[in-house]
């Protein structure tokens, strides 16, 4: 071959292909590339047959309740909704701890496992990029999940021609609700899912995370409450992601609380604020701090 | 059962990192009993309600679903189930020696701290840890069975097994009695409620099916279970991941 062009003079040869000179588009539109595929990853869209149907199935299983009470509540000439917009969200937690379970692996899983992530960080796209456009994916799966039941429930409510402001009010509260929500589940659902390049073990360990929280802080708020520590009992409510939600929301909305005790006064609003913000910039901090170990060959 | 099938099923469960799930479900669960000694005293009460809902209702399907769809769906999974496949072994031997390691696990990890937690919690009154215990022996063996076939027969195991235990017995369960009717858990806790004895209703222990029921759908539920895990064994498809 062409062996003659001297020692030293290392060149990649033009051998002809035509050359790209179109745009260049960069780390944002990387991120938002990112962010879209895995966010239509998140219900199987994309993706086969088969992968689309428990994502849909479960947003079917979170919107089915709040289609019937809006039919219901229509057909009957209710006042208002059977069950406020916050208590639905809580009264169906289990459905959307399960989507989180089923989803957060599979957004993070595949590219560890099949070494794709060297592919990704071989482009501009940085390490943080990578977690900024799965975290965003995951909460907003997860916000869409709960969103549109919120809206049937609000689209019912007008329909049947209840008053306006009480249910627009009962409705952001909801929303907000699901904004916090899948904030707080997505980063602890991507943390654990990003440990492991094994997706069923990773929707059983999210899901035993979650589920053990839950009981733990349950047994413990049940067992002080016996003992007369009513305040104790509401704080233990912290150890729960779920039930940390309810308490924001009990504080800031005005919300029912499903829990046995509400935080209480300003003092415990303040506090489950704070560690509320403290778990969704925690564990952000820690998926960053993952993928920065994460095998860049 | 062979024993090189079942080494080999038994370090893939323990000898990697779920081993730390398999730990910490058990260690919270003593470090409950314990706490609920110290506060509360020795009481049966308590140790019922602990043990239903936390070790019935949690610790033995979430660990037999660990256990179960571990014991084979990784193998699965990566495609490397062919290589045990090509063997000259029964199919069903495999299928027993995968069951097999995962009730081992079961046992360890779900069985033996119930007991514990119990005797912790009530002492030997009432028969209340040998009654959970059993009840959760029998509930793993038949979890195991259900969750080791979902493993061969879908990708999706884990999740399926999941929105079995958790919204089909837990939430659904709740609601609709006719549906406990068709729970393992409840079966478990029929042989449960025969051996505490008198003073179950009292301890809340109730379960929704009779004692007689309850044995046989557990005996048929797990040699059937084993059986058709064995025969799709024989004829297993494997797919790429999609």
């Amino acid at each position: 071959m062409s062996s003659d062009s001297g020692a030293g003079s290392g060149v990649i040869h033009d051998i002809g292909f035509r050359h790209y000179e179109g745009p260049r588009l960069g780390r944002g539109y990387l991120i938002r590339s990112l962010y879209a595929d895995s966010l239509r990853g998140c219900y199987g869209l994309g993706r086969s047959t088969k992968s689309k149907i428990m994502p849909f199935l479960l947003l079917l299983v979170m919107t089915a309740p709040a289609v019937i009470m809006a039919v219901v509540a229509g057909v009957l000439g209710l006042d208002e909704l059977p069950l406020d917009y916050v208590s639905y969200i809580f009264a169906l937690s289990s459905a959307i701890t399960i989507f989180l379970a089923a989803q957060a692996p599979a957004t993070v899983s595949r590219d560890l496992r099949f070494r794709t992530m060297p592919l990704y960080l071989s482009r501009p796209l940085t390490r943080n990029d990578y977690v900024l456009a799965k975290y965003g994916a995951m909460s907003t799966a997860l916000f869409i999940l709960i969103a549109v039941p919120q809206t049937a429930l609000f689209i019912g409510a007008l329909l049947a021609k209840m008053e306006f402001w009480p249910n627009a009010k009962g409705w952001a509260a909801g929303l907000l609700g699901a904004f916090l929500l899948s904030l707080v589940l997505s980063g602890i659902g991507l943390l654990i899912a990003s440990i492991t390049p094994r997706r069923g073990f990773g929707v059983a360990a999210v899901i035993t995370v979650l589920l053990l929280l839950t009981l733990v802080s349950g047994v413990l708020s049940a067992l002080s409450y016996e003992n007369d520590q009513a305040a104790l009992s509401a704080y233990f409510a912290l150890l729960n992601p779920v039930s940390l939600v309810q308490g924001v929301l009990v504080w800031t909305v005005n919300a029912e609380s499903t829990y046995p005790e509400p935080p209480p006064g300003t003092l415990g609003g303040l506090v489950f604020t704070a560690v509320m913000l403290l778990v969704i910039a925690g564990s952000y901090a820690l998926l960053a701090a993952r993928y920065r170990k994460v095998s860049a060959s | 059962m062979n024993a090189t099938v079942a080494g080999l099923t038994w370090h893939s469960l323990v000898g990697r990192r779920r081993a730390v799930l398999l730990f910490v479900l058990p260690a919270v669960l003593l470090a409950l009993a314990l706490l609920v000694r110290l506060v509360s005293g020795q009481s049966a009460g308590a140790a019922a309600d602990l043990l239903g809902s936390f070790s019935l209702g949690f610790l033995i399907p979430l660990l037999c679903l660990i256990a179960g769809t571990g014991a084979i769906g990784p193998e699965i999974d990566d495609g490397s189930i062919v290589y045990l496949l090509a063997k000259p072994l029964n199919r069903y031997v495999i299928a027993v020696s995968k069951w097999v390691v995962a009730l081992g696990v079961i046992v360890i990890f779900g069985v033996l701290p119930t007991l514990a937690a119990g005797f912790i919690m009530a002492g030997s009154d009432s028969n209340l840890a040998t009654g959970y215990a059993a009840g959760a022996l029998l509930a793993g063996i038949a979890y195991a069975t259900v969750f080791l076939l979902l493993a061969v027969l879908t990708r999706n195991a884990v999740v399926i097994g999941l929105l079995y235990a958790l919204v089909w017995e837990a939430a659904i369960g709740g609601y609709v009695p006719g549906a406990q009717a068709l729970s393992i858990q409840q079966w478990a806790l029929a042989v449960t409620q025969k051996m505490v004895g008198d003073q179950a209703s009292g301890l809340g222990i109730e379960s929704a099916v009779g004692l007689g029921a309850g044995v046989t759908l557990l005996v048929v539920v797990t040699v059937a279970g084993l059986a058709y895990t064995g025969y799709r064994l024989r004829s297993i498809r494997i797919n790429g991941d999609e």
